[in-house]
């Protein structure tokens, strides 16, 4: 029997899922425009693998299909390990990493809205364990066309390392640490100078630092839709350029500065789309900006000093853990009850 | 003059439907054919039935006592003919039965004799009485009694009383109506209840989507003269009418769960009970009519003046209930309760009877699991967390639940409303409270039980030890002045035991055989003389009872021979 | 060798007093099991499980005497909670202790009681009031619906009525859980 409230605010899970959607586009568009269209490769392959995942899952546990499979978070999860992986993976490591993500990360723990962790980080930290150099294999925006892409995700021999670099994030760090060394050729370069090369654009690395404005834009409008609150995507972004720019004003020659890593890697996909995942991170609003600063220091401790190229997957996972106990000792004080 | 206000967080924004119903002024209804009035209408003790079937009752006279520190009389609506006094269906969701006072009407609507009273001169428990006993309570939707609110807070006095005409619930206008047509009176009740509260100012809260209503009551005031009235137009935003909310925004005083609003300086009453206010008091007239507002799936939506324990659809025929009605709800979409029959009686609490119909309120769509969207928290008035107490409720982890504060829950319904997932948090809330209760109500009961029975066994126990040392005493006692009768000489206890006609030997055997003497001399004593328990407060009857007794018992002891006469 | 034999002794000794000290200081007065399952067990004090009481059966359960499934007023809800307390598996109610029912009150009728103190004495928590040749009668609030009092009374005047529902015990049901998806 149904019971008061009998009028709702028409909103569903599906609807949120869909406005993610909506919002990770200009962001695609731009990989598309800089990067070529394998990224749409990917988004399919990963959409095609987390539904087939996805049903599979809810075949066996007895759950209804064609309503859970229509809540759109599959797609979401899919999305986010295309955009993360490089866009050249081979095809069956993006299926794999879907399958992991759907099926281990999010159905084994029960599904929607039960993870603890974020599905698509998980699987991203995983394959970057299991494929090391695979996940490290970066072409530069306006190397490679459709064709060669789409030879390289589903061809069998690989010659990437002729082709493809690290990241502009690796690259610099690697850069800089030369820089450090007073054997090396770059000893004594600054940041801003080793980022003099053609991987690099104005503020990030070539081409990406305009997908993550595309990000920032799609996160502005989630935002604007209230389907995020300010409180993650400020503080992470806070957080970053903080702990980077900290480092960067005491040791300028030893580190990038704080704009480069807020316009790479990750960092605006990290801040408005993958740790905004309410169901794996902190809901209170301190405890969002505890959670989403707790990752920005994570993730430039893990670019600066790590062995990986980005540092937003591990912080996520990371931060994830310790979403109980930030939750259980944030609670905003309740009605009646504040102290003025 | 414009008034800082304060805010409260969250809220909905519902559409509120309440144009439809603002059209037509308040109509009268015609007499049904019978009026079943519950005893229990508002909140605190079951009145007791003061007619029988059969008997004649003229309209306001008092049907059912208020029982109880707190409770609130029941009055005959009409004049008629009490048909029965049994239970009958109430207007909740149980669908359970409640007893009800059963009116004929005899057409005639005659009132009964009614005492006025002047609240001026009036001593305030006299006058809390009065208004006890004329059945007054809050008609918000909350019927908390008034009488028990109309008392300032420790200081004797108050420093703000809220009127509450917010009525933020979607479809319902019936304070509107009241505001619009019937202000000056309106006025005159809330100056009475300020003269008894003590209150420095008055705030009359009306939400700004009720402009006429707004302007009906400032005009009111000014007519009346009075200063420090203000009517003030609030932000239109759902649940502003709660009275916690309605407090907030226009004080800034939060009033926490399980504490008394006097204590913060401020008291919140309805327009309506401000209105019924001035009725019992100018007029000695009980609350035996309210305003309804007829709505949702009729085709003249309306407002009605209609007798406590009409059948409801007695009044929603008057609007028109379209053929696809399947359910009524009374009070609002939001918080309303669904009613188990169409023929249910209006009571106090009917603010609005709300017709629905699949169309008008679909089904919610299939429940999603919680994604921990934090929408709910955003929503809630009261700033709780409610996916987090729907997950311990869920899992029925009750302890749990009330640590995220469950009690501070008001069910104002935002948090359903607005759930992607189309969870019914309210309902999950509902049922944790409920389980709540019904476990202390279990818990109390069964350690009362432990306690009676454990003190029933160590009474027993007690009761036994004391017998044995008693015993033991005597025995001690007797063997110690047989041991000094022995020493003295005297050989036979013929002194205590006369019956014991063979003079002892003086033997070993002796000292026992006195001791069994001695226990049947006792015993005989015992009998003779049976001691009477609970003799204290006997009532003369009684005592008589007992001498008769005692006269017989004396005969049958003294006509059997006994062996050593 | 040396060396870490006495290194083990030491520890061993260090930790042998620890918890030797650890067993004095945090000692747990009286039996907490029985505790617990008294306050799992309904307080009926019916004495239908064969022991002279709730706490009686609480202790036998607790040493092992009883099983769990012997409580017919706490019925399945309770034979559930004892199983978990105890990490027992679950058994339905044992058929020669009795049949669960719903929960009642005493009542005596006072056209026939003859003020024979029958069932005052037969009551375990002292919820009938009366005097000997005086009617007696049951205080509702502390009838624990033992039954009791029922046999004991010569006249038969005893009769047990279940507990009606009203407004103020009525409970909101668990919300119902939508698993298959509505055609």
């Amino acid at each position: 029997m149904i019971n008061s409230p009998f009028v709702r605010k028409p909103a569903s899970v599906q609807q949120v899922m869909l406005q993610v959607l909506l919002a990770l586009v200009p962001g695609i568009a731009a990989y598309v425009w800089f990067f070529g269209a394998g990224i749409l490769v990917q988004l399919t392959l990963a959409s095609a693998a987390a539904l087939a995942g996805e049903a599979a899952m809810l075949a066996i546990r007895g759950k209804p299909k064609a309503l859970f499979l229509s809540d759109l978070s599959a797609i979401v999860t899919a999305w986010l390990i295309a955009l993360t992986f490089p866009p050249i993976v081979p095809w069956w490591l993006t299926v794999t990493a879907t399958l992991l993500a759907i099926v281990v990360v999010k159905q084994l723990y029960g599904g929607l809205g039960q993870n603890p962790f974020n599905p698509a980080m998980a699987a991203f930290c995983l394959m970057i364990v299991a494929y090391p150099a695979l996940m490290s294999q970066w072409p530069a925006a306006g190397q490679l066309d459709f064709s060669s892409q789409l030879q390289l995700i589903f061809g069998g021999i690989r010659q990437v390392d002729a082709i493809t670099g690290a990241t502009p994030l690796d690259a610099l760090r690697t850069a800089l640490r030369a820089a450090a060394n007073p054997d090396s050729q770059l000893h004594g370069l600054r940041a801003s100078q080793l980022m003099d090369g053609p991987a690099y654009g104005m503020l990030g690395g070539k081409g990406g630092e305009w997908v993550a404005l595309g990000f920032l834009l799609g996160g502005l409008w989630l935002l604007q839709r209230r389907i995020i609150t300010w409180h993650i995507p400020g503080a992470f972004c806070l957080a970053l350029a903080a702990s980077a720019g900290l480092l960067w004003a005491v040791r300028p020659e030893g580190f990038a500065s704080p704009v480069f890593h807020l316009a790479s890697g990750g960092a605006m996909l990290g801040a408005f789309f993958i740790l905004t995942d309410p169901v794996s991170g902190a809901t209170t609003p301190r405890g969002k900006l505890l959670f989403a600063a707790g990752a920005g220091v994570l993730t430039f401790v893990i670019r600066a000093f790590g062995a990986y190229p980005d540092g937003v997957a591990f912080a996520t996972l990371l931060m994830n853990l310790c979403v109980p106990l930030i939750d259980m000792n944030t609670q905003a004080p309740v009605f009646g009850h504040k102290k003025d | 003059m414009l008034r800082k206000l304060f805010k409260f967080h969250g809220g909905v924004k519902p559409q509120t439907h309440k144009a439809e119903s603002t059209t037509q002024p308040i109509a009268r209804v015609p007499l049904p054919e019978r009026l079943v009035i519950p005893l229990h209408q508002a909140v605190g003790g079951h009145p007791r039935p003061l007619v029988a079937p059969g008997d004649k009752v003229f309209k306001g006279q008092r049907i059912g006592g208020a029982d109880g520190s707190l409770s609130s009389a029941v009055h005959a609506s009409t004049s008629g003919i009490v048909r029965d006094v049994a239970p009958a269906l109430m207007p909740h969701t149980s669908g359970l039965t409640t007893l009800s006072v059963i009116i004929e009407p005899d057409g005639e609507d005659r009132w009964g004799e009614l005492d006025k009273v002047n609240y001026r001169t009036t001593p305030p428990d006299e006058l809390r009485d009065f208004l006890r006993d004329a059945g007054v309570v809050g008609l918000g939707g909350a019927v908390f009694p008034s009488y028990a609110k109309l008392k300032p807070g420790k200081e004797g006095r108050l420093k703000t009383l809220v009127i509450n005409g917010a009525e933020c619930e979607p479809f319902i206008t019936c304070d509107d109506l009241l505001m619009r047509e019937r202000a000056d009176d309106m006025l005159k009740g809330i100056v009475a209840m300020r003269h008894m509260l003590q209150a420095e100012e008055v705030l009359i809260g009306i939400e700004d989507n009720k402009p006429e209503a707004v302007a009906a009551v400032q005009a009111a005031i000014a007519a009346s003269g009075q200063s420090g009235i203000q009517a003030v137009a609030i932000p239109t935003r759902y649940p502003a009418g709660g009275a916690k909310q309605l407090i907030r925004v226009l004080t800034g005083i939060e009033v926490p769960h399980g504490r008394r609003s006097t204590d913060f300086g401020v008291q919140c009453f309805n327009v309506g009970t401000a209105y019924s206010i001035y009725e019992a008091l100018e007029f000695g007239r009980p609350l035996i009519s309210r305003v309804v507002t007829v709505a949702g799936n009729v085709d003249q939506p309306r407002n009605y003046e209609v007798l406590i324990g009409t059948p409801m659809d007695h009044v929603v025929r008057l609007s028109g209930a379209r053929p696809d009605t399947d359910r009524y709800i009374m009070g609002g979409p939001m918080m309303g309760v669904r009613l188990p029959a169409f023929d249910v009686p209006v009571v106090k609490a009917t603010n609005c009877i709300l017709v629905g119909s699949p169309a008008l309120f679909p089904p919610p769509p299939p429940e999603m699991p919680c994604i921990r969207c934090g929408e709910c928290a955003k929503a809630c008035p009261a700033d709780l967390a409610p996916f987090e107490m729907y997950w311990f409720s869920r899992s029925k982890n009750f302890g749990k639940a009330q640590e995220y504060h469950l009690f501070d829950c008001i069910e104002c319904g935002c948090c359903s409303f607005v759930c992607p997932s189309h969870i019914p948090l309210v309902d999950y809330f509902r049922f944790s409270k409920s389980e709540i209760w019904a476990r202390e109500r279990d818990k109390s009961s069964s350690d009362a039980a432990r306690d009676r029975f454990e003190f029933k066994n160590f009474r027993q126990e007690r009761e036994k030890q004391e017998k044995a040392e008693k015993l033991a005493a005597k025995a001690a006692a007797t063997r110690e002045k047989v041991a000094a009768d022995n020493q003295a000489g005297t050989a036979s206890p013929a002194a205590e035991a006369p019956d014991t006609a063979k003079p002892a030997a003086p033997s070993a055997e002796d000292t026992k055989r006195a001791l069994i003497a001695a226990a049947m001399e006792k015993a005989r004593q015992q009998k003779a003389q049976v001691a009477p328990k609970n003799t204290e407060q006997l009532s003369a009857e009684t005592q008589a009872d007992i001498d008769a007794i005692e006269a017989r018992r004396a005969a049958s002891a003294a006509t059997p021979p006994t062996p050593d006469a | 060798m040396l060396t870490a034999l006495l290194v083990m002794t030491a520890v061993a000794l260090v930790l042998g007093a620890l918890l030797g000290y650890a067993s004095l200081k945090f000692k747990v007065e009286g039996d907490p099991l029985v505790e617990k399952i008294d306050a799992i067990l309904p307080q009926t004090q019916c004495g239908q499980c064969g022991f002279p009481g709730c706490r009686p059966y609480a202790t036998a359960i607790a040493s092992g005497e009883a099983d769990i499934n012997q409580c017919p007023p706490g019925g399945e809800e309770g034979i559930r909670k004892l199983a978990d307390l105890l990490g027992r598996e679950f058994k339905s109610l044992s058929e020669e202790h009795g049949v669960e029912k719903p929960k009642s009150v005493a009542v005596i009728d006072e056209n026939t009681c003859i003020g024979c103190t029958l069932c005052i004495q037969a009551c375990p928590v002292d919820a009938i009031v009366g005097a000997a040749k005086q009617l007696h009668t049951v205080v509702a609030g502390e009838c624990t619906g033992c039954e009791l009092c029922v046999a004991p009374c010569p006249v038969d005047c005893i009769a047990m009525e279940p507990i009606t529902e009203t407004v103020d015990t009525w409970k909101w049901r668990y919300p119902v859980i939508q698993i298959k998806q509505a055609a």
